[in-house]
């Protein structure tokens, strides 16, 4: 099972590798790792995505929750919040492709943001069921690069994981 | 003589910009003070009053000031001495243990002190010398990443790298290391911070946004622990080392009569509950008593209190207490279902939850009538035994023998067997009275940690029984404890074997004694000597009680030779990987 995790951590150097070193030292798998400042300049968000049964997500929550410069770990569950990941896309295309191509990023509301001779750089937003199907769509264009930011998540309405729930 | 130039700075190139390193303290205002006197100052506030260290050069302006601290200072002869000797007066004081060493090797010499100290959940401070903060990062003389190699065995480290953040630092380091479950924790300290000036001023409260140690109790669950204890027929109590840690033995010891439970402890936990007491089962696991296995095989409630479930313990973890439920009191959450399921945890301070949980008891008799019946039957069945020998020096017998000489003896061990008699064989009564490496099991800690017990408690008999194999690894610190007038005993059971392993080879791998062989290597007796201690050697069971008694009237450091059957094995044990009541045993013939 896939769980995200909301990992609000002090920012100062080092914190990251305290994660990611936690990870690995225990045998957890992550799936993908988001982090950025918050609205609190000295308070870093990670998002983590991570696999494992509740057992595992039990043990990952309260190890996190062991390092001094954690400060909170909070599981997202997704029908409670709205995930967005932004992945860039490299695809080949030429004048015979090109269109059928931005026919695709059309439907899927995404954009290109590059035009070369061989090439478009497509931007996509959303969820993982959207970037997953419009990776399989351009597929057969041929993907040159791919890069993700990694997935992000907050829960719907008042909610927030750093306490507040209005 | 020719006058050398000395230059007033010493000046680096560092990624094109030119760094200047003062060579002498700056001009010192009456406000301000250097780093390393702040860092005197802060230890000072922490109330140490001992730090085992080495210097070197990243440590020179702090060992100036320490030149004449009022701190007593023990140089000890290899750093990993030092981690020791702070862990070892931590567990036997209850106090923060400080060791200190300097950049590079001094610090990774550290490293397996440390380690040890994490596994066992010991409050140490380690700080280290660090190179200047100009040259971190730039494999620069003596320079390791002392804060990335110590991140899985701390529990938390510090880099310092501007001297107004030493005294909040330090203050943090003693709050984390010795609050909830304790733990090392490491201080990098660059040179040039230690000459850096500060307005100083220690804080008196910490705040730490991802760390609060306080835990509020769950009531409902210690009301729910309280009525699954008054119901049960069989329960039983697993101690571990947590109940030392938080010094709940008194609650305990009330608890276990309150609701007629048998103890048994961990390694960690020896001491923890009197053995003499008729509750007491011993130690559990791979070579805990018969009775105390068969009797968590055989609860139907087992209640751990700060213990971990470890591997040793438990043998094959899904027929481990199966028939139990299980009630989990650890002051770390992570604790809770690790390794086990868990029927109902408790999350706080052992101390705390057992005098909430001895209000909400009433004092119970009649329901484990027939089980303390059947242990008793079990304890009379499988005593702990050994072949006694009027010819060959028994191991067993020496660790009885330190016993009657010096019951209220702090014993310390070494690993392997040695470490597994000195828990079979010796009754401890009292909390820190028993000081093992359990969770790293390194071989050399005892030694050393020995050294920092006596030092702690300077009015106690500290003994350490060693093996061979073990003491030779850290035997180095005989120098320090003569030096500094540290005396401590050494009981080396010599079987002149890695007995621990040729016991594995022995009984798994076919008698096919691959390197474990350490006989005629070293004469302890000279070597004692050597460094100005005191060695004496017993070589038939005959010659032991003399050679005790001998040592303990010593005034100096002592090491006995005690040459020991090289045949011995220790018993019981559970292989690894079996259900601890799948016990393999002798036959002792009478
Ligand atoms: C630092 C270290 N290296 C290796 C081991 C593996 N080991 C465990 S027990 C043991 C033998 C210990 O020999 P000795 O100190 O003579 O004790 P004995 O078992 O003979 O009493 C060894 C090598 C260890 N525990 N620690
Ligand atoms: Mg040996």
């Amino acid at each position: 099972m896939r769980h995200t995790l909301a990992v609000l951590v002090d920012n100062k150097p080092g914190v990251l590798s305290r994660v990611s070193g936690l990870f690995s030292r225990r045998g957890f798998n992550i799936e993908s790792l988001a982090v950025g400042m918050t609205e609190d300049p000295e308070i870093s968000r990670m998002t983590i995505v991570v696999r494992g049964d509740d057992r595992v997500l039990a043990q990952v929550t309260s190890q996190l929750g062991k390092l001094i410069d954690v400060i909170s770990v909070c599981d997202i569950p997704s029908s409670e919040s709205v995930d967005r990941e932004l992945v860039l896309i490299k695809v080949s295309a030429d004048a015979t492709t090109r269109s059928e191509i931005m026919q695709i990023v059309d439907i899927f509301r995404a954009k290109i943001i590059d035009v070369g001779t061989e090439t478009l750089i497509i931007e996509v937003t959303g969820d993982r069921g959207k970037v997953g199907a419009i990776e399989r769509m351009l597929k057969r264009f041929g993907i040159r690069e791919l890069v993700r930011t990694g997935m992000v998540a907050m829960n719907r309405n008042t909610k927030t994981v750093n306490g507040g729930d209005a | 003589m020719t006058d050398t130039w000395v230059p007033d700075h010493i000046l680096y190139l560092v990624k094109g910009r030119v760094f200047q390193l003062k060579r002498r303290k700056r001009t010192v205002t009456d406000a301000t003070i250097s780093g390393a006197k702040a860092l005197i100052e802060c230890l000072r506030d922490e109330r140490v009053d001992t730090i085992f260290g080495y210097p070197g050069g990243a440590l020179l302006p702090l060992y100036d000031e320490l030149y004449d601290a009022d701190i007593r200072h023990i140089l000890v002869r290899h750093e990993q001495g030092a981690a020791h000797a702070a862990d070892g007066y931590a567990r036997a004081t209850g106090k923060v243990g400080v060791c200190l060493a300097t950049s590079g090797p001094g610090a990774t010499n550290l490293v397996t002190g440390i380690a040890n100290a994490y596994m066992d959940s010991i409050p140490v401070v380690a700080i280290t010398g660090q190179v200047p903060t100009p040259l971190i990062g730039n494999d620069a003389f003596q320079e390791a990443d002392i804060t990335g190699i110590t991140l899985p065995i701390t529990k938390h480290n510090y880099l310092i790298k501007d001297v107004n953040d030493l005294p909040r630092i330090v203050k943090e380091a003693f709050f984390i290391a010795s609050t909830g479950r304790p733990g090392p924790v490491l201080i990098d300290l660059p040179k040039d911070i230690t000459t850096d000036e500060l307005e100083f001023k220690y804080p008196e409260t910490v705040h730490l946004r991802g760390y609060h140690p306080d835990i509020n109790i769950d009531k409902d669950a210690v009301r729910r622990a309280a009525s699954m204890m008054m119901q049960a027929e069989r329960p039983i109590i697993y101690a571990g080392g947590g109940v030392i840690i938080s010094n709940t033995s008194s609650e305990l010891l009330k608890l276990a009569e309150t609701i007629n439970a048998p103890v048994t402890t961990t390694l960690l936990g020896i001491g923890a509950f009197p053995q003499s007491h008729p509750l007491s089962l011993g130690m559990l696991g791979m070579h805990g008593t018969r009775y105390a296995n068969y009797a968590v095989q055989e609860s139907d409630l087992l209640i751990a209190i700060g213990a971990r479930f470890d591997d040793r313990v438990t043998g094959k973890i899904d027929a481990f207490a199966a028939q139990a439920k299980v009630i989990h009191i650890d002051i770390d959450p992570a604790e809770i279902g690790k390794n086990v399921r868990v029927d109902l945890p408790v999350i706080g301070d052992a101390r705390e939850v057992l005098r909430l949980l001895l209000s909400y008891l009433r004092e119970k008799q009649s329901k484990s009538g027939a089980w303390l019946e059947k242990i008793d039957a079990w304890k009379k069945e499988y005593p702990l035994q050994y072949q006694q020998s009027d010819t060959v020096i028994k191991p067993q017998y020496v660790i009885q023998e330190i016993h009657r000489a010096c019951p209220d003896a702090i014993i310390v061990t070494e690993v392997g067997q040695n470490q597994m008699w000195a828990a079979q064989y010796f009754q401890y009564e009292q909390p820190r009275t028993f000081i093992t490496s359990g969770g790293l099991g390194t071989m050399g800690y005892g030694f050393p940690a020995a050294m920092g017990a006596k030092v702690g408690c300077p009015d106690r008999t500290v003994i350490d029984i060693a093996g061979d194999g073990s003491f030779q690894m850290t035997s180095q610190e005989l120098a320090t404890v003569v030096k500094n007038d540290i005396c401590v005993v050494v009981a080396i059971l010599n079987n002149g074997y890695l007995g621990m392993v040729r016991q594995w080879q022995e009984l798994f791998f076919d008698r096919r004694y691959s390197h474990t062989e350490l006989t005629q290597s070293v004469d302890f007796v000279k070597l004692a000597e050597a460094y100005g201690a005191i060695g004496i050697r017993a070589e038939k069971p005959s010659e032991v009680p003399s050679a005790i008694s001998e040592a303990l009237a010593a005034d100096r450091a002592v090491i006995i030779d005690f040459v020991v059957d090289p045949t011995e094995n220790v018993f019981p044990m559970v292989p690894a990987g079996a259900a601890i009541n799948e016990i393999l045993e002798p036959e002792v013939t009478a």
